[in-house]
């Protein structure tokens, strides 16, 4: 039915940084960009030498969907949806880091409750993420179970956050100045449900995993990194933290409402891909923690603040009175103006720091969006870890690492 | 022999066509390929695990060798770097095969209009079903797997006429 | 935040060309090009700013020099930021690599090299990685047209 066209070959899109072995028994592999074990889609050129790999070349950007380009073409607004497929497994922190350097840029301060609300869902989401990264690398190496155990739970919270924003991946829920709207009924209530089924849940997890032999045996000593070392590449967040060091933005340049938070910043020992796994567990286990403390101090009051530079007014306001039906065409044709200037915001998120770089010229339109992507710059330093271990241990490394596409390659 | 094979009255032979016969064969015994590329790849991770579970469609188990699979996923945004890699696993897989576009991206370039994002798999390579959502929910996922086991049943399957 | 640590390297800072200002939190040095390396190097050995964030271009096609090259630095002793702004031009749109003092600036230099055609002198592989070998034309230009396609794969009818 379908004969390739004699003519046609199909052309290589990347060009590997060496086509020859350095030794006379070395093979060169390429694993990837459409393999079981890199989830999303990422390449790793590698020369071995039986089953060591002595040599790595890592490429991404088969991901590469314009984001920092087509922010051009929107108005401030209409951009957070493409926010929120940087980082989509917990798109509602690439939200409010987003929203938070356009406030910062217009000088708009948040209110109470929505900086409360903000905190939580970040925190709601980082679990989110931690157990869509702990799953997807357990299954890579093999323990079903545990997928399907954390599957669970994550479908648990998907179909809570639809109940809030009405999507259960891209989100789109921050606003510039607030929320798309405030909780409905019994919100707050489901939510303890899911923290104590979360408790049962990852308690199994634990139970199965960490003095599970073969799991110790594949994660312990693999992928070695040294503090040094990791800062010197770039990296951050959980990967930095298992070194041994605890920095995190949450504690360190305290946003939102983390400075009147009580937490724990969790470390490992050696770096390892155990490390990695065992501090984005107990990560979890603080968030929960937090998002305890945040229901007991959220606030009443409005989500948005009332700046008509930036905030939709009242729908039936819209309908009946012509200042705020110029007001809303405004804001949806021209878009919020943003005053001239740069910004960079950086928030804690599941991977790292996400750094939004703004600048604008004045207008309703962004001059330059561009995101400082956590996984972008991991990739960068990946080849440290791949170096001198096995084949097989790509996958586990790999898995820890928490490469995601869209936030990787923009 | 003992009982059992003797021959007993009541059907003894049943009488369909070749076509239907194969044709529900086929439809439940889908072995996909994931393509996963992007956000879609969420989703695509709920629907094969618990909650809404895709074995009940006989569509579980993922082989990760095109030339075993019988249903391409492209599961997310299909970029222009990626758009060769796509051909070719895709020519990789034996007939028959089914191609299927899980969300806008795959279907139609999504909200992705520019200069990187391929704008829908279906400019190069022929598609069965389009599954739109961005991402799509998991019981049109279902649905759409249903619709292609419908097509797959009502289809005509000439590969083994001769000898069949 | 350390703001008397960024109020020293004000001081510090200031003159060879440079004008450091403070803007939403961080310092932001403007320095013409050829004094980015020595600025970088005592960043890094004097000050502890340790951590190479981010470097990305801004591309204003009104103006001449055309491009804004910026750079993000971060202390993970002092945990304050750092903006370096330089400016080059169409015609020369060149500078230099911090390759031998941050590895991560491997593959941030790499992308912008991508996006904007910014060259960076001492980074030697510049190949493509967010793009494809064979595109053509830096997509974050201002006069690259957004929806301007360049398909590897010929298209079916
Ligand atoms: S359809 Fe939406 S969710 Fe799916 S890959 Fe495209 S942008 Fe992501």
């Amino acid at each position: 039915m379908t004969m390739r066209d004699e003519e046609q070959t199909l052309p290589n899109p990347v060009r590997p940084a060496f086509d020859r072995p350095s030794t006379e028994d070395g093979v060169i592999v390429s694993i990837g960009p459409s393999h079981p074990a890199t989830h999303g889609t990422l390449q790793i050129i590698a020369e071995l030498s039986g089953e060591r790999v002595v040599r790595a070349d890592v490429h991404c950007g088969y991901l590469h969907r314009g984001f920092e380009k087509e922010c051009e073409a929107h108005t401030w607004h209409t951009l957070i949806p493409f926010v929120d497929r940087l980082n989509y497994c917990s798109a509602l922190m690439n939200n409010f880091a987003y929203c938070d350097a356009v406030e910062t840029l217009m000088g708009v301060e948040i209110t109470p409750r929505t900086r409360y609300l903000r905190t939580l869902l970040a925190e709601y989401s980082r679990i989110a993420d931690h157990i869509t990264c702990i799953a997807a690398s357990v299954m890579e190496m093999g323990a079903m179970t545990a997928f399907l155990y954390l599957m669970t739970i994550r479908d648990y919270i998907y179909e809570h956050l639809a109940d809030l924003t009405g999507a259960r991946v891209t989100y789109s829920y921050g606003r510039i100045g607030g929320l798309a709207n405030d909780l409905p009924e019994g919100w707050i209530k489901r939510l303890e449900e899911i923290l104590d089924e979360y408790e049962v849940y990852v308690g199994r997890i634990h139970g199965l995993l960490d003095r599970n032999r073969i799991f110790i045996d594949r994660t312990r000593d693999v992928g070695v990194l040294t503090t040094e070392e990791a800062i010197h590449w770039g990296f951050t967040g959980p990967i930095l933290r298992s070194t041994g060091v605890p920095r995190d933005l949450r504690k360190d340049t305290p946003y939102l409402a983390y400075d009147e938070l009580d937490f724990e910043v969790p470390v490992g020992i050696k770096g390892d891909n155990y490390d990695r796994y065992f501090v984005r567990m107990r990560e979890m286990d603080e968030s929960v923690y937090m998002i305890r403390q945040l229901i007991e101090m959220l606030p009443d009051g409005p989500v948005n603040v009332d700046d008509r530079r930036c905030t939709f007014p009242e729908k039936d306001l819209v309908y009946s009175e012509i200042e705020s039906l110029i007001n809303h065409f405004k804001l949806v044709i021209d878009g919020p103006q943003v005053p001239a200037g740069e910004v960079y915001r950086a928030h804690e998120a599941a991977n790292g720091e996400l750094g939004f770089f703004l600048v604008s010229d004045g207008s309703g339109t962004p001059h330059r969006v561009h995101v400082r992507a956590p996984s972008f710059v991991h990739m960068g330093g990946l080849h440290r870890l791949l170096e001198g271990y096995q084949l097989a241990d790509i996958v586990s490394t790999f898995g820890t690492v928490n490469m995601i596409g869209g936030e990787c390659d923009r | 022999m003992n009982q059992v094979h003797e021959k007993s009255s009541a059907f003894e032979y049943l009488t369909t066509r070749k076509d239907d016969l194969v044709g529900w064969a086929r439809k439940f015994s889908i072995f996909p390929y994931p393509f996963v590329t992007a956000c879609c790849a969420m989703e695509f991770m709920s629907v094969s695990s618990t909650m809404y579970d895709t074995d009940r469609f006989g569509a579980a188990l993922p082989r990760f060798s095109p030339r075993q699979s019988d249903l391409l996923m492209v599961v997310g945004t299909i970029t222009h770097k990626q758009a060769p890699i796509l051909k070719k696993v895709y020519e990789q897989m034996c007939e028959p095969k089914w191609v299927m576009a899980f969300g806008v991206c795959a279907t139609s370039g999504g909200f992705y209009q520019n200069y990187a994002a391929l704008q829908g798999i279906d400019k190069i390579i022929p598609v069965d079903v389009y599954i739109p959502g961005c991402p799509p929910r998991p019981e049109s996922v279902i649905d759409g797997i249903m619709q292609l086991q419908d097509k797959i049943a009502n289809a005509s399957h000439p590969i083994i006429n001769e000898k069949f | 935040m350390d703001q008397g640590l960024l109020e020293r390297l004000r001081e510090r800072l200031d003159g060879d060309g440079r004008e450091p200002v403070f803007a939403h939190g961080l310092l932001v040095v403007q320095l013409p090009r050829e004094a980015l390396l020595d600025t970088v190097k005592l960043l890094k050995d004097a000050f502890g700013f340790d951590l190479f964030l981010d470097v990305t271009a801004i591309d204003w096609p009104q103006r001449e020099p055309r491009f804004d090259v910026v750079y993000h630095f971060y202390s993970t002793r002092d945990h304050v930021r750092v903006r370096l702004k330089t400016t080059v031009t169409m015609a020369d749109p060149v500078v230099d690599s911090l390759l031998d003092h941050y590895g991560s600036a491997h593959f941030m230099e790499r992308e912008c090299h991508d996006m904007f055609g910014i060259v960076f002198r001492g980074n030697a592989d510049l190949r493509p990685i967010l793009l494809y070998e064979g595109f053509e034309g830096h997509p974050l230009r201002k006069d690259y047209p957004k929806e301007r396609e360049q398909p590897l794969v010929r298209y079916r009818e």
